[in-house]
């Protein structure tokens, strides 16, 4: 076993996997990774299932330490600087970290939310299938909450071996698709407001829902409906007119009409847009959406197909990369030791 | 004569995973009992692809993996499953709740009555008088959203709703009534306290009521709340199991 430290913690950072479904009747959320194809990355990385459970890391700085033994770790989402002992770790590879380790992360630069992936995963207890995250539940292993500086974690022990990458499709910069529904009957001419306006994330936006602030899209009959179910991406107006996009931590069942829905393959797109950022939605149809649907879970199940193994993870090779001199050194192997301008000049 | 057939269900489309179903768009015991009927049909007969349902009022929200099933193929059959005969509600459980009316427990007693003209008492003569049934669980783990208020109870939220409400809560909102398992915020007015979780971890079953259950509420004073709050935090039931 080895110990991971969380050494500075911001807001909205925790434990998440795939989440936890099949008990949505009963009140209970999904919970579970906003960005579910940099969630499978960072696991293909590291040589963990695609949803196993991983640190969700907020847009804030974190920081993390090695205390024992040694880590295999991958980085992945939204890219923020990374460095280990004043040396830049690169987004979407894998790098193992040894005891005494200090891995500092700044403020995401592009996006909202990374995650760190943890070779052997999070070690906890499930509950209904998932170790992710829910504090109003008391769900959520080994802390059901999300995460406070000093937190500690078991985790495995490197396994020795080179590091890997991994070649991701440039996501495309499009509009966000919706499909119509299920209560677009209640906005008339509005709808076309909501479809022709350009949107920006509020800052007052979580894992619960982010709020949309743009024109003010108003009611035919009032905000008030019989409440009824909601999903991943449900896009609910409410007295104020102004949307907000149900995320992973929404409550099941809502009260407010309900214009449109985030298709399943934007829902990680979407989650990353930076507050402030402007962007469009498209509606497109069902079929549509499947179609796309199909292609995401393509991409998800060929993802280690896109591993690659990194030649310079040697320390030999990275130095030789490095050296417009030449000649690498191994603290390692006196054979290559050398000073610099050599002697005999 | 025969009655005629209620009419078909409305399919909305809820993005490329779920659709609902929708059987009314207001509160209607009726909408609710075919809500029902279609939830225990798909239990019954399973479609390849749907993955779970969300049982409402007045809709049925059924997810699907819009890689196994596409969705004209999936309406065509929730469809076929709505129009079969929507059985009798007499083989429902039925549980007994325990209520601490009132007081810290119910701070909202006194309003509710002063603002329908009744004594407490009054007010809590008809809730404890009524026969409900579990519609639907939402919003967080183990909120039961229950219908058969009676009418003379019926009585607006909160203009705004309160941050904090305690755990147990048994409360009125609208035409509702509920029982609140978290604390956790709430706009609905609050009638009494139940030391029965309807959501426990480490405690089998982890949720107890189901969508459909009947309930009936019996008063009990603050004192035996307090007893059944540690029996029930130790992992008993406390509600009474009468049927079947």
């Amino acid at each position: 076993m080895s110990k991971l430290v969380l050494t500075a913690v911001g807001p909205a950072t925790s434990v998440q996997d795939g989440g936890r479904y099949g008990a949505q009747r009963y009140g209970l959320t999904p919970s579970g990774a906003v960005d579910r194809l940099a969630l499978a990355a960072g696991n293909c990385l590291v040589g963990n299932p695609p949803f196993a459970a991983a640190i969700e890391i907020g847009p804030f700085s974190t920081s993390f330490a090695v205390r024992e033994g040694t880590v295999r770790v991958a980085l992945t989402g939204a890219v923020r600087d990374a460095e280990v002992s004043g040396r830049s770790v690169p987004f979407n590879e894998s790098c193992t970290l040894v005891g005494g380790d200090s891995l500092t992360l700044g403020a995401a630069r592009d996006g909202m939310f990374s995650y760190l992936a943890i070779e052997g995963g999070v070690k906890g207890e499930p509950m209904f299938g998932s170790l992710a995250v829910n504090a109003r539940a008391g769900l959520g292993s080994p802390f059901p909450r999300p995460f406070q500086a000093g937190d500690v974690l078991d985790v495995d022990t490197a396994r020795a071996g080179i590091e890997h990458g991994i070649e991701l499709p440039i996501q495309a910069d499009g509009p966000i698709r919706i499909v119509m529904g299920p209560q677009d009957d209640e906005f008339g001419e509005a709808t076309e407001l909501f479809l022709g306006s350009e949107w920006k994330i509020s800052a007052a936006s979580d894992r619960m829902g982010y709020r949309l602030e743009g024109p003010t899209i108003k009611h035919l009959h009032g905000h008030n409906i019989v409440s009824d179910g909601t999903v991943n991406g449900s896009i609910q107006i409410p007295g104020s007119g102004q949307p907000i996009v149900l995320m992973p931590d929404r409550g099941t069942t809502g009260g407010y009409p309900k214009i449109a829905t985030v298709i399943t393959s934007d829902l990680g797109r979407f989650a990353q847009i930076p507050v402030g950022r402007s962007f469009r939605f498209k509606a497109v149809t069902i079929a549509e959406a499947q179609t796309v649907a199909r292609s995401m879970a393509d991409l998800l199940r060929t993802l280690p197909d896109r591993v690659f193994e990194i030649r310079n993870a040697n320390i030999n090779d990275a130095l030789q990369n490095a050296n417009i001199g030449g000649t690498a050194v191994n603290a390692f192997d006196s054979g290559t030791w050398q000073t610099w301008p050599p002697l005999e000049q | 004569m025969a009655t005629p057939p209620p009419p078909p269900p409305r399919l909305l489309p809820s993005g490329d995973a779920a659709v609902t179903v929708e059987f009314g768009r207001v509160i209607d015991e009726l909408a609710n009992r075919r809500v029902l009927a279609l939830d225990r049909a798909l239990a019954d007969t399973p479609i390849d692809g749907v993955t779970e349902t969300v049982p409402t009022y007045r809709s049925l929200l059924v997810h699907y993996d819009p890689v196994r099933i596409d969705v004209e193929e999936l309406a065509e059959r929730l469809s076929m499953l709505a129009r079969l005969p929507v059985p009798p509600t007499s083989s429902a459980r039925r549980w007994r709740i325990p209520v601490a009316y009132g007081g810290e427990n119910g701070i909202d007693l006194e309003d509710i009555a002063n603002t329908l003209n009744m004594t407490p008492d009054d007010v809590v003569a008809r809730h404890v008088a009524g026969d409900y049934r579990v519609a639907m669980l939402g919003f967080t783990p183990g909120w039961s959203y229950l219908s058969g208020l009676d009418r003379s109870l019926h009585i607006p939220r909160l203009r705004s709703p309160r941050l904090l409400t305690p755990s147990g809560a048994v409360s009125i909102g609208g035409l509702q009534a509920g029982i609140q398992c978290l604390a956790g915020p709430s706009g609905w007015r609050l009638l009494g306290r139940t030391a029965v979780r309807t959501y426990q971890l480490h405690r089998n079953p982890v949720f107890l009521l189901e969508p459909g259950d009947a309930i009936t509420f019996y008063a009990i004073d603050g004192k035996q709340f307090v007893e059944q709050d540690r029996a029930a935090e130790r992992g008993e039931i406390v509600a009474q199991l009468v049927a079947p």
